[in-house]
């Protein structure tokens, strides 16, 4: 009998490169829902809901400032330290939230995977969606913020053309929580070894980056090129760039190597997770 | 005849036994390089058959094995099988939860699979806002939900509390609503397991009847259950699964009859069980302390009849306490559903006063009982509406009525109807 007769064959092993994109845009009511269900259900019985989303930024931008500012003295020369550390915390979380989420897509979804049959990749689209409403609501904090500065006049901001790129640098963010997600989540199935690792991975790949200290205070090259390679610089010092102008460098080269690392990792976890997803049940 | 709509191919699962650890990672590192060098996984044909009674020093088992079926447009399918045969399995491959490790399934026409109901129902959740999740986890768009919204909030008959988090829920209101927003799947072809044995018996009927309908409209259903009466009565074909491999296949009720009949324990000794009355029901002031079943006249002790043959019952009852008046009452039960098929009326037996041993014995004769395993169930009390003084149900090897030779007539119902023709 031909194949062209049957809707669907089930067989023993996928092909690597059956990514099924397709398929994903027609549950697109699923990641709707499961974005719904993330947010609406964490704030469920509490006073101040949404307002949670601003809390721990605040608090983070605070200690910051306190610490890395005044304390150590590591804090930024000519722009306000409490906005130069926001404009890395929020991105630096939305990653960070992206990744640790989607990291354990496979282990924390067993039991809704192992019952019903949808397209694996719903689960970290949806993680990674509803993420960004949140983010949404940290960045309009983060502009009340700008504003406040702006009027009070004690600094000068220049307002520049990279704004524009706003959007490219929270599409890499995005996709370098989840690609770096779902690939150690699909490491992870069979061997656990590797999710210890991840948060404390995580945390010290913060401390390489420019999220608690200006790029101007490196002056060594080796220890900039370090810096530059983590990719989630080149997003935090662009984020800042574009709104302040000052206090970060604008390097084009280091974003475009941002989204090229993207792009690399996403099809490297696709296709791992391609692999993975359908026999991660028996292993999980 | 009505296209094929399923073909299951060689379908085999292969499970690892134990733990997931230790040497896994260095048996991994084999199979690829011997996949690297273009040779068969050496670790795949090892593996003893699928019985879980047995310790075995394999390491990994198959499921199922070499599994051939297929199943026709409109054609409601029942699997039965002991737990562990791996029914399950082949529904999680079916359902796309795993793969198989060899073999193939073509399927034509939308599949859906209810394994569970309220799959990813979110305690924190409204029911209203469970409903939309839940379908869209089960494939439904959300323009289709709502829809049918109003269908389903009336089918699980708890509009009043839609709007109330499902973790204020009762358990059963939880599995109405979810069953319910499962029954309006209208997929091509519909694969459920077990998904009945929740709710009260009310909603279970409810249940029934709506996968009735489902598969009276003319859809494919793949059916698994234990609850026999319900394959019976909603499938038209089954197929048996024992140990990984399909055993039978054919008409819903002959499969059943003889899963029946190979999961019933025939053992004359379990009669050894009456020895121990301390812990039966009723009140105790006579218990029955020996039973057996023989042919009319025979002292040789049986449990499996022909089919229309005398069936004749030795007891022993024992009197602890003296009572005013003794009954006695025999009933078959139906090993598929429980009910009670037929009984006897309340035998008045004579013992005012007395204590010790009384022997007494009943024949029923030529039973027209359709071929199959009924269970027996004995009691004894007293005229008044009290507790009675001892009840045997299904303590004891259970009667059962051989398939006759000669016949290969289907017989259905739990009677053969006498009757008389004329032309």
């Amino acid at each position: 009998m031909k194949d062209k007769k049957w809707d669907l064959i089930i067989r023993p092993h996928a092909r690597w490169l059956d990514l099924n994109l397709k398929e994903v845009w027609r549950y697109r009511d699923l990641i709707g829902q499961f974005v719904r269900r993330d947010i609406v259900a964490v704030y469920k019985q509490t006073l101040l809901g949404p307002v949670w989303f601003v809390v721990q930024p605040i608090l983070t931008t605070v200690v910051f400032t306190f610490v890395f500012g005044s304390l150590a003295g590591l804090g930024p020369k000519d722009v306000p330290a409490v906005l130069f550390y926001m404009a890395g915390i929020i991105p630096w979380n939305y990653f960070n939230e992206c990744l640790m989420k989607t990291s354990s897509t496979f282990t924390g979804n067993a039991s809704i995977y192992g019952k019903v049959y949808f397209p694996r990749l719903v689960i970290p689209f949806s993680v990674v969606i509803s993420n960004l409403a949140k983010f949404a609501v940290q960045l309009v904090l983060l502009i009340a913020v700008w504003l406040y500065y702006y009027f009070q006049g004690n600094y000068q901001f220049n307002i520049n053309a990279y704004l524009l790129l706003l959007p490219v640098v929270i599409v890499i963010m995005a996709g370098l929580g989840l690609s770096m997600g779902i690939l150690i989540s699909s490491l992870t199935t069979k061997y656990r070894d590797l999710s210890f690792l991840v948060a404390f991975g995580v945390e010290l790949l913060k401390f390489a980056s420019t999220l608690v200290f200006p790029l101007f205070l490196i002056k060594n090259e080796t220890y900039r090129m370090v810096i530059w390679a983590n990719p989630m610089t080149s997003v935090i010092e662009t984020f800042r760039y574009a709104l302040m102008g000052k206090g970060a460098e604008m390097n084009l080269l280091a974003l475009s190597y941002s989204a090229g690392f993207m792009v690399v990792v996403f099809f490297l976890a696709a296709l791992l997770f391609n692999r993975v997803e359908k026999s991660f049940m028996d292993t999980v | 005849m009505q296209p094929i709509v399923i073909q299951a191919e060689d379908i085999s699962k292969q499970y690892r036994l134990g733990l997931l650890s230790g040497k896994t990672l260095s048996e991994d590192v084999k199979r690829f390089l011997y996949r690297m060098a273009g040779k068969p996984d050496p670790l795949a044909f090892v593996g003893a058959e699928n019985d879980r009674t047995v310790a075995s020093a394999d390491r990994y088992v198959w499921a199922l094995k070499n599994i051939n079926f297929e199943v026709r447009q409109g054609e409601v399918m029942g699997i039965i099988g002991r737990n562990g045969a791996g029914k399950s399995t082949l529904l999680k491959i079916l359902s796309r939860v795993t793969t198989p490790t060899t073999g193939e399934i073509r399927i034509k026409g939308k599949i859906a699979s209810l394994l569970e109901v309220g799959t990813g129902f979110h305690p924190e959740l409204t029911g209203r806002e469970n409903v939309f999740l839940n379908g869209a986890i089960l494939g439904m768009s959300k323009a289709e939900i709502k829809r049918k919204f109003d269908e389903i909030v009336q089918f699980s008959g708890v509009a009043r509390y839609i709007d109330t988090p499902v973790k204020r829920y009762s358990s059963g209101m939880y599995v109405r609503l979810a069953f319910a927003v499962a029954a309006h799947l209208e997929p091509e072809i519909l694969v459920i397991d077990e998904v009945l044995a929740v709710g009260d018996t009310e909603f279970q009927k409810k249940c029934l009847g709506k996968i009735k309908e489902v598969a009276g409209g003319g859809r494919t259903v793949l059916f698994v259950s234990h609850n026999m009466g319900a394959v019976s009565d909603i499938c038209d074909r089954a197929i048996m699964i024992e140990k990984g491999n399909i055993t039978s296949e054919g008409i819903a009720d002959a499969v059943i009859r003889e899963y029946v009949n190979s999961t019933m324990k025939t053992d004359l000794t379990s009669h050894d069980s009456l020895k121990d009355a301390q812990f039966r029901r009723g009140s105790g002031q006579v218990r029955i302390s020996a039973l057996s079943m023989h042919k009319r006249g025979s002292d040789e002790e049986l449990n499996e009849f022909d089919y229309r043959s005398d069936v004749s019952f030795n007891l022993t009852f024992r009197i602890y306490e003296p009572v005013s008046e003794l009954y006695f009452l025999l009933a078959l039960r139906s090993s598929l559903s429980r009910e009670m098929v037929t009984a006897t009326e309340r035998i008045r037996i004579p013992v005012e006063g007395k204590t010790g041993e009384i022997q007494f014995n009943i024949t029923l004769p030529a039973l027209n009982l359709s071929p199959g395993v009924y269970e027996t169930y004995y009691w004894l009390g007293s005229s008044k509406q009290e507790m009675p003084y001892d009840v045997i149900d299904n303590m004891t090897a259970p009667l059962v009525i051989r398939v006759p030779e000669n016949e290969s007539a289907l017989q259905t119902g739990y009677f053969q109807l006498d009757y008389k023709t004329e032309l």
